[in-house]
């Protein structure tokens, strides 16, 4: 068996040309497929970045919350509701929303503003300056350090700024786990602080967080929060919504699919056509194989193992050829929205599987149907 | 009495079916003897390839039947009668089919490495006959750095590396000149028939009718004449 893999190895390798031109195809359709794909996952990612970094296993909102930053004020008494449940072992306040920052050479910012309750600070973020006690103190912000912190100016502790009119002052420096879709900074200060800059409605709370006395008290909360007319959502769950409506309410994911399948079409079109050329300008040279003793599975092995290490070299180019240019891109735009995950990955492996397979079958089918005899008869 | 090494008996070949019918061999039987070069020879579409491909496990005749070495031949399953064809048979086709991405070596080597022999053991072995052939120092060229005479030599490498008994050789100086083709068949004369071995040949090539023992004269898909020049048949 070996044997025969090596001599398929050979016939495939030595054959430059269409070796080369397999290895572009395949190359080239995984490269778009896992490019397009982590390009999807990175901006899913980034939607539900809020969600990811203020951490609460269980979020209460309105019914029709698609995404963090779709907020709809929820009311007071909703809070006191939520802490009197069963199960429930704490529940804060957050409140989400926009601020207008005026910079000291003049221009403006549009900047992200997270309250957190006052008595817990549940959500702060890391600080890499600053101390975290020093949000009271009067106009006190903390900037998140992200690839768009220097569109504030690449403030320091202690610098000033307008926000909505009022004035801001930097009292800490934080890192987070992931920074926001729409390329604005993050601003964190107190929830009582930012209902008072910030316009807002009869009710303010954006969301209620909670954290369950057990996983198990989760489906209770979730139950007794519809009664009250709101919803709960877990972590999962509400990074799910989010990543559903950019899938399916936006179109992104249409097109996305779209390029996938178009991807697709490329990989196998190029593939397929050349490894079909590479079996037909053989196929004397199977039939006198046959003629000579080879089985019927022989020639199969020597077919598969000849696709399967082109999609495999091809899978691995396409890996590397993203992965080099999403680390070029990242360096050129640091929010550049990409996320290579195993779910990319395991979904190009499928479909480049699949280009192997339907290149291979065809092939097959036409070794296989080649008699002997055509040999004899030239 | 040893067996033949090919006994085919009362043979038919046609194609299509009804009006459309037409025969290619028609009840043929003959037999072929260890230790002797058989030519079938005749004009195109005589029905001489076709014989061939019945007699070497290829083609399915339509009537009739092939004894090779006493087994009856298309009793056999496909993967009995490739196996049969690996280990019985050798061939050498008319237009060589070697593989021109594989070096000389390789290409000698392939029915080892269908028998499942291991890759260097198989080299080995396919160096010693391309010794035999004169080709050693050509081993790691492809062939299309051989001249056509050469490739010929590497090809019959290939049909007797892995020892079998009957060797078939299609059309093999159809390429050649006069004289590259008589030395052809005065290498396999000398140095690959032996008496474990029968070797037919199909041509229509008379300059190298001097080296067959017998010549099986076909025409309209039936023998017309066999002309003896080593057996006592006819």
């Amino acid at each position: 068996m070996i044997g025969i893999l090596r001599i398929a190895y050979r016939l495939l390798v030595n054959d430059k040309g269409k070796f080369a031109a397999l290895l572009v195809g395949v190359t080239f359709a995984v490269f778009l497929m896992i490019f397009v794909t982590s390009m999807f996952a990175g901006i899913l990612n980034k939607s539900s970045a809020t969600i990811i970094n203020i951490g609460a296993t269980v979020w209460v909102m309105d019914r029709s919350v698609n995404t963090p930053q779709n907020t709809i004020p929820v009311p007071d008494y909703l809070l006191d509701a939520v802490r009197s449940i069963a199960g429930v072992k704490y529940a804060v306040p957050l409140y989400s929303g926009m601020g207008l920052v005026k910079l000291r050479n003049g221009s403006y910012q549009t900047a992200s503003v997270l309250g957190l309750d006052d008595t817990s600070l549940f959500g702060r973020p890391e600080l890499v300056e600053g101390r975290i006690e020093d949000i009271y103190a009067e106009n006190g912000f903390i900037v998140v350090k992200d690839e768009e912190f220097p569109k504030l100016g690449n403030p320091q502790l202690g610098t000033e700024f307008e926000i909505n009119d009022n004035r801001g002052r930097i009292v800490g420096i934080a890192k987070v786990t992931s920074s926001g879709l729409f390329g604005v900074p993050t601003l964190y200060t107190t929830f009582r602080r930012a209902i008072l800059y910030i316009p807002s409605m009869r009710y303010t709370i954006s969301y209620i967080l909670v954290e369950p006395k057990d996983s198990t008290a989760i489906p209770s909360i979730k139950r007794e929060v519809a009664l009250l007319g709101y919803e709960a959502l877990t972590k999962e769950e509400f990074m799910r919504r989010t990543s559903d409506f950019y899938k399916y309410q936006t179109g992104i994911g249409t097109n996305i699919l779209l390029m996938t399948v178009i991807s697709f079409i490329v990989g196998l079109s190029i593939s397929g056509q050349t490894f079909y050329t590479f079996i037909l300008e053989n196929l004397e040279r199977f039939g006198a194989l046959k003629a000579i003793g080879a089985k019927g599975s022989d020639l199969i092995y020597m077919i598969l193992f000849q696709t399967g290490f082109t999609a495999l070299l091809g899978y691995g180019l396409g890996i590397g050829l993203s992965a080099i240019l999403i680390a070029l891109a990242k360096l050129r735009l640091p929010d550049y929205a990409s996320l290579m995950t195993f779910g990319n990955l395991g979904l190009a492996l499928v479909m480049v599987l699949l280009i192997a397979s339907i290149s291979s079958y065809i092939a097959v089918r036409k070794v296989l149907r080649i008699e002997p005899f055509d040999i004899f008869r030239g | 009495m040893p067996a033949a090494a090919i006994d085919a008996q009362a043979l038919s070949k046609w194609f299509g079916e009804g009006p459309t019918r037409t025969y290619a061999v028609r009840e043929v039987s003959f037999e072929a003897r260890f230790d002797e070069i058989l030519y079938i020879v005749g004009p195109s579409g005589s029905g001489k390839t076709t014989l061939l491909s019945m007699i070497s496990g290829i083609l399915r005749p339509s009537t009739g039947r092939v004894m090779v070495k006493g087994i009856d031949l298309w009793s056999l399953s496909a993967d009995r009668l490739a196996d049969f064809r690996l280990n019985t048979v050798g061939f050498v086709f008319q237009d060589y089919h070697l593989f021109p991405r594989l070096t000389t070596v390789e290409n000698v080597a392939i029915p080892l490495i269908l028998k499942k022999r291991d890759w260097n053991g198989s080299l080995a072995e396919a160096m010693r006959y391309l010794e035999i052939v004169g080709l050693k120092d050509r081993a790691q060229l492809v062939p299309v750095k051989l001249s056509i005479g050469e490739q010929q030599r590497v090809a019959i490498a290939r049909a007797i590396v892995s020892g079998p008994d009957i060797l078939i050789f299609d059309e093999p100086t159809a390429s050649l000149d006069g004289d590259t083709g008589r030395r052809i068949m005065e290498f396999v004369k000398r140095d690959v028939l032996n008496e474990h071995r029968c070797i037919v040949v199909v041509t229509h090539d008379n300059r190298i009718f001097e080296y067959a023992d017998r010549i099986l004269r076909m025409e309209d898909g039936r023998i017309t004449r066999v002309d003896g020049m080593k057996s006592d048949e006819e």
